[in-house]
């Protein structure tokens, strides 16, 4: 017996969904913090610019482009359970979406090993310490949106809890997002 | 009719109940929001026994510097850092927190808004499991080498950062471990409560029929959301640099200790409003129910308690006035601290202008309600001079400091937390408390407390920095021993009243005179149901057609009129 709470809506708008959008918002202020911090210090550290030029430009690039392609295929996939009613779809391409933030991880196991092969370690100096941190929070996001992907889609495959796509979808998406802003803060700007 | 055939009991063995339950399933891993409230709310109060136990400790080593404490021994000065900074720590957190925002939150939203349960029991649970791993966590740091962390409930680094400085490898980073766990607690409760709020009211209720106890809740959860998440980002940045020696917050490496004190108080300030705002919501409930009167000027409270929540984002860097920042900074956020008074003096004000030619009853919640307007003044005063820069250099990190934010903490957190209990009580036990003890509790209570903080006004004034083991190290000082000895002794009396509130909290249980429904008839939809409430609160899902603040509407004959009765 599930309780009334569960499926009211005073607000109109999925319960689900105002949840993920508090839960995005929450995660916002933590990346807002930790982005607030690298951009203050590397304004006060010119210097930090020859450090971020050891950063791999097109590993990023190529990680930024494995990502967006990601997110199409979450759209893909909600757009197939909420509006074709397609699990098996949805199914496919949730895991395609998987597969990529996999690709993902390996670009940036490469990218770890590289840099603490030639030195580049999390206490070598503040710059490093925040690439680190910062692409690792990313990282264990992206872990985690996996995962629960990979839990919805064998719901959605059965047919079951087809809106829970468009919520995994917008959390997705908020990780991309993270990226778009990491990349340019943490490899570009030289 | 006190009870409803809904009503489950645990030794109910009916056949084929399908949410009879058993004792793990009931107690320890409930889904009904209430029930989680309760866990809550029986955890603060431990904690908050631990809490002033500890205090009892480092208060008895600065009045008796060196001598053994009765129930604790002798008090080394590594461990009264560990005291002073767990005392900080486990009040806000661990007191403050799960009493005032979780536990009240839990019980009060789905019964006041009309509806069954939380929209997400399953994580409302999580929430507290998580908490309870935090608080285990928190105790697990008392005993590893080193001993407990001592740096200060801040954790201002590099103290903080490196155990060559704090001397507690261990302790420092299980701290922050626990913190950051009860911070990730409170995330995901409070987006129960937000979630709950907006979406899950009973039809008819309109945004300004809300009681004021659940918009002020949630506006805290809001304040907290927003302003927690630079912090949590802080926290892993200082675990690392505790744990495997990066140097965020380490000037020898290239780091900024400052950035932690903005990161902190960014956080640190508002949380004072999480604190603050549940309790005044219970103070609000308590006084228009024991005046008989409206609460004036709802809607303007709700707007204007808006207000302190944005205003109280842009006030944190007043804790750092000493601290090197530029001082035009400092010009500016002495001038948004001292119009926070603002908001908060108009929501006062609407609270006294409730009580003006109302017919006050002086119930045991009322006295809570009454005494936190009063007391809180005192530490409302007191913050003004804080919050101005120049005055700061003065008072800062003194005794006076002390005294300032525990008269405004106390009143909030005891006082409102009692009003609430008090004033809830026959809803959560079915059982009302007796009244002579809870007058008992009240005025020892009241009378200690302005015992110890009083002395410490003018100790801080004479120039007693906080946070020192043994003051008579300093000649001018050391003479100031009397009061030193006066406060500890309050303090002693401020724990023997509470014997009479755990007495009467726990003999009402079984003891108590049966309540009823509505034992202060009271308008609020949480009224209108059995007490205690059974799983699903409602017997039937109730229709709102008004405010929840109509009390003595004139052509009546009863002087309520509850939310759910059509006119």
């Amino acid at each position: 017996m599930s309780p009334i709470a569960t499926t009211r809506s005073a607000t109109g708008i999925p319960t689900g969904r105002l949840a993920v959008w508090w839960v995005i918002i929450s995660e916002i202020v933590i990346f807002g913090g930790l982005v607030t911090c690298y951009l203050l210090m590397r304004l006060g550290n010119p210097e930090w610019a020859e450090y971020a030029s050891h950063t791999s430009t097109p590993a990023g690039a190529l990680n930024t482009l494995v990502l967006l392609t990601s997110s199409l295929f979450v759209v893909i996939a909600h757009n197939a359970a909420e509006h074709d009613h397609d699990g098996a779809k949805a199914f496919k391409f949730l895991w395609m979406c998987i597969a990529l933030g996999g690709v993902f991880l390996c670009v940036k196991a490469f990218e770890y090993t590289t840099e603490i092969h030639h030195g580049f370690t999390i206490t070598k100096n503040v710059f490093w310490s925040f690439y680190f941190i910062a692409t690792g929070l990313h990282g264990l996001h992206v872990i985690a949106g996996m995962v629960i992907m990979a839990i919805i889609s064998f719901d959605v495959k059965k047919g079951k809890n087809f809106q829970r796509v468009e919520l995994i979808g917008a959390y997705w998406h908020f990780v991309d997002i993270v990226w778009i802003f990491l990349f340019p803060l943490l490899y570009i700007a030289k | 009719m006190s009870k409803t055939d809904h009503q489950v009991h645990p030794s109910d063995h009916g056949h084929g109940h399908d949410h009879e339950m058993n004792f793990w399933s009931k107690y320890i891993f409930p889904l009904d929001h209430k029930m989680i409230g309760l866990q809550y709310l029986w955890t603060g109060l431990f904690m908050a026994l631990v809490g002033g136990f500890f205090a009892y400790v480092f208060r008895m080593q600065l009045a008796f510097p060196g001598e053994s404490v009765p129930g604790f021994g002798h008090v080394s000065p590594a461990s009264y850092n560990a005291l002073i900074t767990n005392h900080g720590t486990i009040m806000i957190f661990w007191v403050a927190m799960p009493m005032l925002v979780a536990a009240f939150g839990n019980i009060l939203i789905p019964l006041m808004i009309g509806c069954d349960d939380m929209v997400f029991p399953r994580l409302n649970r999580l929430s507290y499991q998580i908490f309870f791993i935090s608080t285990v966590l928190l105790f697990v740091g008392f005993f590893v080498p080193g001993g407990a962390f001592g740096g200060a409930w801040t954790s201002y680094p590099p103290l903080s950062a490196r155990a060559e400085y704090n001397l507690t490898p261990w302790g420092a980073s299980i701290w922050l471990l626990a913190v950051a766990l009860e911070i990730v607690a409170f995330l995901l409760g409070g987006i129960n409560f937000i979630t709950t709020t907006m979406n899950s009211r009973a039809p008819g209720m309109k945004m300004m029929d809300i009681p004021i106890v659940v918009w002020m809740i949630n506006i805290a959860v809001v304040l907290f959301m927003f302003s927690v998440g630079p912090l949590v980002a802080g926290a892993v940045m200082l675990l690392f640099d505790q744990t495997i020696g990066t140097s965020f917050f380490v000037p020898s490496g290239g780091g900024d200790p400052v950035l932690w004190q903005h990161l902190f108080w960014f956080f640190g300030h508002p949380e004072v409003y999480v604190i603050l705002l549940p309790e005044m919501g219970i103070v609000a409930e308590i006084i228009t129910v024991f005046s008989r009167k409206k609460l004036f000027g709802y809607k303007m409270i709700v707007y204007t308690t808006f207000m302190v929540g944005i205003l109280s984002m842009i006030v944190w860097a007043h804790h750092q006035f000493i601290a090197g920042i530029d001082p035009r900074m400092a010009s500016i956020f002495s001038f948004t601290t001292i119009l926070i008074s603002i908001p908060i003096a108009v929501i006062f004000f609407a609270y006294i202008a409730t009580l003006y030619g109302g017919s006050i009853e002086f119930k045991v919640p009322m006295l809570w309600a009454l005494g936190m307007i009063a007391e809180f003044l005192l530490g409302g005063v007191t913050g003004i001079y804080l919050g101005a820069s120049a005055l700061d250099v003065y008072f800062h990190d003194n005794t006076f400091v002390v005294a300032h934010f525990h008269y405004t903490l106390i009143p909030v957190v005891f006082f409102g937390g009692f009003a609430g209990i008090t004033y809830w009580y026959p809803k959560m036990f079915g059982k009302m408390m007796s009244e002579t003890l809870g007058k008992l509790h009240f005025w020892g209570t009241t009378i200690f407390f302005n015992g110890i903080f009083i002395p410490l006004f003018f100790l801080g004034l004479a120039g007693q920095h906080r946070r020192i083991y043994d003051y008579r190290n300093f000649p001018d000082l050391a003479g100031m021993q009397d009061l030193r000895i006066f406060a500890t002794m309050c303090l002693i009396g401020l724990l023997i009243s509470q014997i009479p509130f755990i007495i009467n909290f726990v003999r009402s249980i079984k003891n108590g005179e049966d309540a009823g429904k509505n034992p202060w008839k009271a308008n609020t939809l949480e009224w209108i149901t059995a007490s205690p409430p059974p799983h699903g609160n409602f017997a039937e899902m109730p229709t709102v057609y008004r405010g929840p603040y109509e009390y003595s509407v004139p052509g009546r004959k009863e002087d309520f009129w509850p939310q759910n009765q059509p006119s």
